[in-house]
């Protein structure tokens, strides 16, 4: 059909027609986004229980991460909800371990000068614990599990004593100097609730990070977990944490 | 393999406890330890105790009320104090510590208000004016003084002593317990720490009085009960040793066990604690006291005036042996990384809010504080001192 065919009167009639299809569709788009739930009920968070995978035979050590994770949260200085350790072992079985500042600028100098015979990164975030030692000291009960699986503070309640920093094996946790309260990786839950992956997933270049549902037996963080072996950080302790680590060292504690 | 080579946590570099979480034990464990001291008498029976019992619980008093300052000092949220009695997590070994802390506050100012009514209702009598209406007050009107009012206080006096033993015990043991359940650190978690700390209260406590009691004597010149000082400073010797011999014997088994913690905690001892803890409290503070407390109790044709000053000066260092005790536990079990590779640094500053000024005025308070209730509560039966 050509243009110049179409008479006045059938252009006006598919003028009004499409213009008055957009105005129905844009009603009910915005009455349907008003019906729209903005936080998920109870019931709906517990289809989820967020997992996190570190692979750490891929990790480069740039602290992409580390800086989105500052950038994102709004993390004080010289504290950290994430961070990337260093370890290099050299030929005579001597082993450095570092993370300046957190590898915030990444790493700049070698520990040491020749003969590193094995070196590798470790990025390190709260593990969400199922049998989370942190929740269980918390005198006012502000350290709570959400029903999807995270493990998050409510800063209006928390009063700052600091025992769940002392019972975190991890050094996970932090009092935070501006608020006084504790503070700790969220996983980033107010973009999750979204859909959206946390700040250290989306920024790490090799997918050394990896997120994901581990009730949704469709996800990728499932297949990852049935292919490879991994490791937990310190499973003697009984935390039974939800951060899983891919070529986990026995150097790593 | 060696791999010892000093990495710690990124956010280990901050002390979260600092040394007002030190000063809390310290000062519980004199409230914990004067009280048991006071029931000796009240409960036990323990006749030669009489001239002190009523000193040991009005400085268990005192203490009592600074125990939770330097707590409140440290708070991140001071304001928020209130919600670990308004919404407790009772999975959480501290949330007890509010409801513990106020039966023992109701206990032991119960106490005191049985073993002082006869005398508010005495100088209830003697005083007029304002005074007379503050007393009416605190004696409740009551002005009932006969052979059954006495009898009853006294029924009283026994029940809420027996009854706070276990209460203070509880009180200090479980800020051990505190320590002791953390199973993140290697240097508090043990099941032996709830005993050491109330065997090292009951030490405080019984220096703190012994200390106390031969100094405002001497500068009163009053005349010294040397029948409650020589059964006191034997107490103190029996505890000290039994105090101490439990906190050698951990860091034996810990040793001995030889698991994968003794490999850092042995550069812990011999090295960041080596002066606070092995040259000060295990030598200078424990082994010096035990010395000098053998002397005076085994040793019985001391001169009087010379025993007393060794006792004096034995209790004097033994309260700096538990104080170091505090310290080496507190800041010491946070010394040590979690990575089990390094140490990280701690000193409280001067001036800070949780410096040494401050720490140095909070332990100072409850001392003013008791002068002051000296003339409220007389605690020296002064004339008895005197015609003696």
């Amino acid at each position: 059909m050509n243009i110049e065919n179409i008479d006045r009167r059938r252009f006006l009639q598919l003028g009004l027609l499409s213009s008055s299809g957009v105005l129905v569709g844009s009603l009910y788009a915005f009455s349907n986004r008003e019906v729209k739930k903005e936080f998920k009920t109870y019931d709906d968070l517990r289809h989820y229980d967020w997992g996190y995978v570190v692979d750490t035979t891929r990790c480069i050590g740039c602290g992409s991460c580390v800086r989105a994770c500052k950038i994102e949260n709004n993390v004080p200085d010289t504290f950290f909800r994430t961070w990337v350790e260093r370890y290099e072992i050299n030929k005579n079985d001597v082993v450095r371990v570092d993370s300046p500042n957190g590898a915030l600028e990444s790493f700049q100098n070698n520990n040491f000068e020749k003969d590193v015979e094995k070196a590798f990164f470790v990025p390190k975030l709260c593990n969400h614990c199922i049998n989370s030692a942190c929740t269980q000291v918390c005198p006012v009960g502000a350290s709570f599990h959400s029903p999807d699986g995270v493990v998050l503070i409510d800063k209006e309640h928390c009063v700052g004593c600091g025992y769940c920093v002392q019972a975190c094996p991890y050094g996970c946790r932090y009092i935070d100097p501006v608020k006084g309260t504790a503070d700790k990786c969220t996983l980033c839950y107010h973009r999750i609730q979204h859909g959206e992956a946390p700040a250290c997933v989306n920024a790490c270049p090799r997918n050394a990070r990896i997120f994901g549902n581990l009730k949704d037996p469709k996800s990728k963080i499932r297949k990852i977990l049935h292919q490879r072996r991994y490791g937990l950080l310190k499973p003697d302790l009984g935390t039974n944490p939800k951060c899983y680590y891919i070529g986990l060292d026995r150097e790593v504690k | 393999m060696e791999s010892f080579n000093g990495f710690v946590f990124p956010n280990e570099l901050h002390i979260t406890w600092t040394v007002m979480i030190v000063l809390y034990p310290y000062i519980t464990g004199m409230v914990a330890g004067a009280f048991i001291v006071s029931s000796f008498y009240h409960v036990f029976g323990m006749e030669k105790l009489k001239p002190i019992a009523k000193y040991a619980l009005v400085s268990s008093f005192a203490f009592l009320c600074f125990a939770t300052v330097p707590l409140l000092n440290h708070l991140g949220r001071p304001t928020r104090a209130f919600n670990i009695l308004l919404t407790p997590n009772f999975n959480s070994a501290m949330s007890g510590f509010g409801f513990v802390y106020m039966t023992y506050m109701v206990i032991v100012v119960l106490e005191i208000w049985f073993s002082y009514r006869e005398e508010f209702i005495k100088r209830y009598h003697q005083s007029d004016g304002i005074v007379k209406f503050i007393y009416s007050i605190i004696i409740l009107r009551n002005t009932n003084v006969n052979e059954n009012t006495h009898k009853y206080d006294k029924k009283m006096i026994v029940f809420l002593g027996g009854l706070g033993i276990p209460i203070a015990c509880i009180l200090h043991g479980y800020v051990g317990f505190l320590f002791g359940s953390i199973k993140a650190n290697l240097w508090w978690s043990t099941p032996l720490m709830f005993i050491i700390f109330i065997f090292s209260a009951i030490v405080s406590g019984l220096a703190v009085l012994i200390f106390l009691y031969l100094f405002v004597h001497w500068r009163r010149k009053l005349k010294i009960n040397q029948d409650s000082i020589d059964l006191m400073s034997k107490w103190l010797w029996g505890f000290m040793i039994i105090a101490v011999t439990l906190e050698l014997m951990e860091i034996l088994s810990i040793s001995y066990e030889r698991t994968e913690k003794w490999a850092i905690l042995q550069h812990l001892i011999n090295g960041k604690l080596k002066v606070s803890y092995l040259y000060l409290q295990i030598g200078l503070f424990s082994i010096g006291p035990f010395i000098l407390l053998s002397i005076t109790t085994l040793y019985k044709r001391l001169n009087v005036n010379f025993r007393n000053f060794l006792i004096w000066l034995s209790s004097g260092m033994l309260l700096l042996q538990v104080l170091f005790m505090r310290w080496n536990v507190v800041i010491g079990g946070q010394l040590v990384s979690k990575s089990m590779r390094g140490f990280t640094e701690y000193f409280p500053g001067f001036m800070d809010r949780e410096g040494l000024i401050v720490s140095f005025l909070l332990i100072l308070t409850p001392f003013i504080l008791l002068r002051a209730f000296d003339k409220l509560f007389p605690f020296f039966d002064k004339e008895q001192a005197l015609n003696k």
